[in-house]
């Protein structure tokens, strides 16, 4: 089992991209997209030996409602900064996120969420990947920022992935 | 199908208004950091928003269930924080001004971008002899 | 009333890509003007997107896709030349 499907999450995602880039959902292509998904992985399984580890496969959807609820709402702010407020008189600043997460899929995907979400960008890493710097459009307590990253992103992928 | 047909075009004027602002807030912002703002997130949400107007119209309208969009919005969506990130550390390797602001790493060491001899050294030991 | 919708949002693409040029030829930096692309290939993809559903056809959609691409590694290639001094190393 463990050789036939090296990185059993890759082949689904494989078989999913593939249905959804031929845009067809007979069997000839779900059948398809399954051997390009079983193929793949197994072929390529030696060069990337470690696979990312979710505990929790329920909880990422749960993520994902939250994340995208997040999206909507910020896109609202930042479009309400843009358009009424002058530009130089945004507060913007950087803060520092300290974190707790230690796998380098989690902080990827803690990265990405903070970027696509409310009034922040994330800009770099320290260099042994223990806090992440972060750009804020608009924040007046900059503490307040970081607590609410923690509580509501970080928490719950370190509930997902470790 | 009125109804639909409301859905759809209030979804297609919602992702040309956060086009809008993306490329408003790129135009009017004083300076970089801030810009990468606009593009980033109202991008995202116009592009979004648009796909699914137009998912909802081949399947409602046409009766063709089109899912070829969720692909082009998954791509969109894994990679503007990317993008921004790349953007993010170039700025701050090439802006000295910049690099006086940034806050502390609350670690012994720096910055990624600018400490990178040492990041290189720790995640990736095989590279660093061949690389500079 | 989509066709009405269309036209409007062509109109407002088009603003919004007059925008970014403006940014991408204002500079001031090498990083403004990728910024400036970047957000240009966005509208561009959000545009084909917009005439796929004025003309009825899901035709487009692999351009738009292509487009996301050729675009996202683009911008990264550029990037990552400013940061490294070499795309591939």
């Amino acid at each position: 089992m463990a050789r036939l499907f090296p990185q059993p999450i890759l082949s689904i995602v494989i078989a999913l991209v593939w249905i959804l880039l031929v845009n067809d959902l007979s069997a000839g292509a779900v059948a398809l997209g399954i051997i390009i998904g079983w193929a793949i992985p197994m072929l390529t399984g030696r060069y990337w030996p470690e696979r990312p580890r979710i505990r929790r496969p329920m909880a990422v959807l749960g993520y994902f409602g939250i994340v995208l609820k997040d999206i909507a709402i910020s896109n609202v702010q930042v479009a309400y900064l843009v358009l009424f407020r002058r530009g130089d008189t945004l507060r913007s600043q950087y803060v520092t996120v300290p974190l707790d997460l230690t796998t380098a899929e989690a902080i990827t995907a803690l990265a990405g969420t903070i970027t696509l979400t409310p009034g922040t960008v994330s800009a770099d890493l320290s260099a042994d990947g223990r806090s992440l710097l972060v750009h804020c459009l608009e924040t007046a307590d900059p503490a307040a920022t970081v607590a609410q990253i923690k509580e509501r992103y970080e928490r719950r992928l370190k509930e997902i992935f470790e | 199908m009125v109804i639909a047909e409301i859905v759809i075009s209030l979804l297609i004027l919602v992702g040309a208004f956060f086009l809008f602002v993306g490329s408003l807030g790129l135009a009017k912002l004083p300076d970089l950091m801030r810009r990468l703002h606009g593009p980033t997130k109202a991008t995202t949400l116009g592009i979004g928003s648009m796909l699914i107007a137009s998912m909802l119209y081949f399947w409602i309208v046409e009766g063709n269930p089109s899912i070829h969009e969720l692909l082009i919005t998954l791509f969109l969506f894994l990679t503007a924080p990317v993008t921004a990130q790349m953007i993010a550390k170039a700025y701050i390797l090439h802006e000295r001004r910049e690099r006086e602001v940034l806050p502390d790493t609350g670690r012994p060491v720096g910055w990624a971008t600018l400490d990178a001899a040492e990041a290189d050294q720790h995640s990736e030991p095989a590279r660093t002899s061949s690389a500079e | 009333m989509i066709d009405i919708a269309c036209i409007i949002a062509t109109a407002a693409i088009a603003i919004a890509s007059l925008l970014t040029l403006y940014r991408l030829a204002r500079g001031p930096d090498v990083l403004d003007r990728i910024l400036a692309l970047d957000t240009l290939v966005i509208n561009t993809i959000g545009l084909i997107v917009v005439i796929g559903l004025w003309f009825r056809t899901t035709m487009y959609f692999e351009t738009a896709l292509l487009f996301a691409m050729v675009g996202f590694v683009t911008t990264v290639a550029l990037c990552k030349y400013l940061l490294r001094g070499n795309v591939i190393e």
